[in-house]
């Protein structure tokens, strides 16, 4: 039920918005994020929007990850392969 | 962005798991995750194959599907045999059996049950549907709790009568503080629940840190995610600290989502649940408050057979950290996701499942 991978919202129509993930895309409710806006990446859970992602903070982990695999070879190998 | 990529980095989870070996801990330390999406995460990318052999992960009562208990199933069950409802859950939970039957024996017996992926979905086909009587089996945390207290507005507001809930809505925190006063609780680190965390905010887990000494991580659900989480951890058993830190930055603040708290608690009061595993849990639980019990199917009158719970299932043990999947004699035998015995193993977020799934040796059934 936790499907934590954040989508990104392509339009709003009162509380109903689309998502689009990897070319796939969805109706959800926008009820519990009412500050969420187009281009927002927003975690869904059972068809509700939950939170905004902060993208800043997300960039911040993401450049302390990038020093971690810096100091390996390339840092492309996926686990998802 | 692609953040998705670097946060599946293999060889970075690698990097971090090296680091959190370097730590050389002296003493063996087991660290618990509550929500099921790690469990199946953890699971999944083999988290534990990479971590030195003093970091033990167990799952505590973290997938709602497995701590949801007999009864409920045995009273959703009833309401199942009802000519004009149609029950609606979320998929997990038809196959979880109760005292003697579950939701797919009845649906393989006529009755009209319906898997949704949304509340909201359900509501539309309640809309569509007024000749029928809907009960949603509202099963999960905070997180499916705000879905269903919105969806319950949404019905409210556009005044649809044939939508109702049948609450077994649990609250994590309660549960947490049960499993740690135990005496036999050991647990020395904790993975909080990420989105939980999302709704709550991680000021509603601090005490856990500071009651219990239990040092605490929110983290997020990739593996990235979850490796960083437990050198965080065991960083603060290295330096002997006990406090609450955010992983999941990008996503969890400390005050939570405050207008799906908001909704929660205008929808909801806090009830006595039962939870398996554990028994009844005093105010761990949500109902609809009674201004709103025409949505409640709580109140309609139906016979449920007595609650039987099978002696051989020790889903309970799992739940509260007690054993390994494994432990349990029918582990793998009698009891294979084709064939589940108990909750556990039906569930794809239940301990069992996972592991029966991925560890090895069970590769490819
Ligand atoms: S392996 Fe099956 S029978 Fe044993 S605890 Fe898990 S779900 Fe229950």
């Amino acid at each position: 039920m936790c499907l934590a991978i954040p989508m990104k919202l392509l339009e709003v129509q009162g509380v109903r918005g689309t998502v689009e993930l990897g070319g796939v895309r969805k109706e959800i409710m926008l009820t519990l994020t009412p500050d969420a806006r187009i281009g927002d990446y927003v975690i869904i859970h059972a068809g509700y929007a939950i939170e905004i992602l902060d993208e800043e903070k997300a960039q911040e982990t993401l450049d302390l990850l990038r020093e971690i695999s810096e100091e390996s070879t390339d840092g492309t190998a996926n686990l998802l392969s | 962005m692609e953040p998705l990529t670097y946060f599946r980095d293999a060889h970075v989870v690698r990097q971090i798991a090296r680091e959190t070996a370097h730590l050389h801990l002296s003493q063996p330390v087991q660290l618990m995750e509550v929500c099921g999406g790690h469990t199946a995460a953890i699971y999944r990318y083999a988290l534990h194959d990479l971590l030195p052999p003093e970091i033990k992960l167990i799952s505590g009562p973290g997938c709602p599907v497995c701590v949801t208990s007999n009864d409920f199933i045995d009273r959703a069950i009833s309401l199942a045999m009802l000519p004009d409802v149609t029950i609606a859950t979320f998929g997990d939970l038809i196959r979880v059996p109760g005292s003697t039957r579950s939701l797919a024996d009845m649906r393989a017996r006529g009755a009209d049950v319906r898997v949704f992926y949304s509340p909201a979905d359900a509501l539309e086909w309640a809309k569509a549907h007024s000749e029928r009587t809907l009960v949603f089996l509202g099963i999960g945390f905070e997180t499916t709790a705000c879905t269903l207290a919105a969806t319950i507005a949404e019905a409210l507001r556009n005044k649809v009568e044939n939508f109702s809930l049948l609450s077994a809505l649990k609250t994590m925190p309660e549960a947490l503080r049960v499993l740690f006063t135990a005496p036999d609780a050991q647990v020395d680190g904790l993975i909080l629940p990420g989105h939980v965390t999302t709704i709550v905010g991680w000021h509603a887990f601090e005490f856990i840190a500071r009651e219990f000494s239990i040092p605490c991580v929110v983290s997020g659900f990739e593996p990235v995610d979850l490796m960083e989480t437990i050198l965080m951890l065991c960083r603060q058993v290295a330096e002997k600290r006990a406090s609450i830190e955010n992983q999941y930055r990008r996503v969890v603040q400390k005050q939570g989502n405050v207008r799906a708290q908001e909704l929660i608690r205008e929808m909801f009061e806090p009830c006595d649940m039962s939870w398996r595993g554990f028994g009844v849990i005093p105010e761990s639980g949500l109902k609809l408050r009674s201004s709103y019990s025409q949505w409640d199917a709580e109140n309609v009158s139906v016979e449920v057979e007595p609650t039987q719970e099978d002696a051989a299932c020790r889903c309970g043990d799992v739940l509260r950290g007690r054993i390994h999947p494994t432990q349990c004699a029918l582990f793998g035998t009698v009891c294979t996701p084709d064939t589940p015995r108990g909750a556990c193993m039906v569930s794809a977020e239940g301990a069992c499942s996972a592991v029966y799934q991925f560890s090895s040796g069970h590769h490819g059934q």
